[in-house]
């Protein structure tokens, strides 16, 4: 008891006595990495070899964009997103016909997935790289039509351009649906669709919560980005464009 | 973008207006006018190099070697001046992809980084592939409210450190984002994430009565600001007390300005981000004395 006596009046005593300085001016600012900042050639040389054995590999050229696609363009459903879904609709659906016979029905993907803006002009491996820096690869979920419907509403409440392909949304300026149609065909509730999505969405990332609803699952071993990769190699130019997949209709 | 400049003072810091707060002191003048720079940086996600010069939003900004080139000088300026980093130094380009983060642990080791907290996108590859790229960071890890006692990286962060410029006591401590759905479990493990308010409020009363420390700061990867209920940094500087300034992430939030809001005692406390991509460089300068005025609320600041 003596010993916590003196050791209470010691701190209490530290405290004090101490030097105790305190602010009586602060001034805060943001300073721009500009380009008139010179490169510090240190931090330069050092990261040389590691930029050029990966220029060797970004470098190469796939395709062309005649126009700036950033991820703003739209409501609920954008170029570049639109585009994404696409090119997972078309080229994981063959991969996925061959293990399982089945088409793909819907694609989804998540808005905050769609890591950079794509400037005019050539469209490089490092494109792919800097839209989908993440390793996420697509995995199919096989859902029944009542957890398309939790689908339908999630995208419906959280009010942005989810990028989606296979899967037609009217809403009203209150939110209510208006329309859904799954491959141009109504949405039935007793209904086995295949949804592709990527692995994070998957375990529930963004909570995407329904997806814990899927009957079964089906990997591709496909990386989202090998996809983008894969499309722009085919194409010679991309130019996609805001469409009515996803739309809010004035009442 | 036209920059005003917000002077905000109270009664006692306007008796000394005019110097600056720098030439009175009380009469226990063997303590003079102390001044503690903070440099940080959040959100860089792996930007090494500066965006290209036909880039649609930041064209030819950024980079580090010359953020390198911008902290040296204002080291030379001021020698007692810290270097944080609010998380997700991680993914982004294909240095990530590539390297895993060795590059940009070395980097920030270089640079003489004294800090970062760790942000949601620092597990990507795992809290194995954190851990196995620790050997490259010669600066502290810290954070107060993830638990890694049952990971891998247990022993290998620290809730808080206080660093000593001048004689003057800098507490710094860390808080991380909820990652449960934010992150994949086989990413983060058996990290277990504590309450950022609760949490921080013992931390800083340790900072302050146990490590006596002259400022506290926070190093948060919560987010600048939330619509609905989830904590931020603004909510945290409402809801706690004795905070000087919460360096944030997550958000990528460009700021006009740093922001000043109040605490649970009514008290200023500055949250600034500098949105991402190393683009820009948060500068924060405390000037502190041994007057007895006491912490932040009866400071000029001025942003």
């Amino acid at each position: 008891m003596k010993k916590l006596a003196l050791l209470l009046l010691l701190s209490l005593a530290s405290c004090k006595f101490s030097s105790n300085y305190s602010p009586q001016r602060i001034e805060g600012k943001q300073l721009e990495i500009s380009e008139a900042i010179p490169a510090n050639d240190s931090i330069s040389e050092f990261v040389k070899p590691y930029k050029e054995h990966i220029d060797r590999e970004m470098n190469k050229v796939l395709a062309y964009t005649p126009v700036d696609l950033t991820k703003n363009d739209g409501e609920l459903n954008t170029a570049i997103g639109n585009m994404m879904a696409d090119a997972v609709m078309d080229l994981a659906s063959p991969v996925f016909r061959k293990r399982t016979g089945e088409n793909i029905d819907i694609v989804l993907l998540n808005f905050g997935g769609i890591r950079s803006a794509i400037s005019k002009g050539d469209v490089t491996t490092r494109t792919a790289y800097q839209v989908m820096p993440f390793e996420n690869e697509v995995v199919v979920a096989h859902m029944k039509g009542i957890y398309i419907q939790e689908m339908v509403n999630y995208l419906v409440d959280a009010g942005s351009a989810h990028p989606i392909a296979g899967l037609s949304l009217e809403i009203g300026e209150d939110n209510t649906i208006q329309k859904v149609l799954i491959q141009g065909e109504p949405l039935a509730m007793d209904t086995v669709y295949y949804v592709a999505t990527n692995d994070y969405l998957l375990k529930g990332g963004d909570n995407m919560v329904f997806f814990s609803n899927a009957l079964d699952v089906t990997s591709l071993d496909y990386k989202i980005r090998n996809v983008l990769i894969d499309y722009f190699t085919q194409a010679d130019t991309i130019a996609p464009v805001r469409d009515q997949r996803f739309i809010r209709i004035k009442q | 973008m036209k920059r005003r400049t917000f002077l905000k003072r109270t009664a006692a810091a306007g008796a000394i207006a005019g110097t600056g707060g720098l030439g009175l002191l009380s009469f226990t003048t063997e303590k003079a006018v102390k001044r503690i720079t903070i440099l940080h940086t959040n959100d860089v996600h792996s930007h090494i190099e500066p965006f290209e010069k036909d880039h649609a939003q930041y064209p030819g900004m950024g980079g580090a070697a010359r953020r390198y080139s911008l902290i040296q000088e204002i080291r030379k300026e001021n020698p007692n001046t810290l270097l944080l980093d609010a998380g997700d130094i991680f993914q982004g380009t294909p240095y990530f992809n590539f390297y895993g983060g060795e590059l940009e642990f070395k980097l920030m080791s270089k640079m003489k980084y004294d800090a970062a907290t760790i942000g949601n996108h620092d597990f990507d590859n795992g809290i194995e592939g954190l851990y196995a790229q620790l050997p490259h960071a010669d600066f502290k890890f810290l954070s107060a409210n993830y638990n890694f006692s049952n990971t891998i990286m247990d022993g290998q962060v620290q809730p808080y450190h206080v660093f000593i410029k001048d004689g003057v006591r800098i507490g710094v401590f860390g808080l991380g984002i909820e990652l449960q759905g934010l992150v994949s479990k086989d990413l983060y493990k058996e990290t277990i994430y504590l309450d950022p308010v609760e949490i921080a409020q013992q931390t800083v009363e340790k900072l302050k009565n146990e490590e006596n420390c002259d400022l506290i700061i926070c190093l948060s990867h919560l987010g600048y600001n939330y619509r609905h209920e989830k904590i931020s940094d603004m909510k945290l500087a409402s809801l706690t007390r004795d905070i000087d300034l919460i360096i944030g992430g997550h958000t990528h939030t460009f700021l006009p300005k740093p922001t000043i809001t109040q605490n649970l005692d009514g008290k200023n406390v500055l949250v600034n981000q500098v949105g991402w991509a190393g683009v820009n460089l948060g500068r924060i300068d405390f000037f502190l004395d041994a007057s007895g005025r006491k912490n932040g609320s009866g400071a000029t600041i001025v942003v």
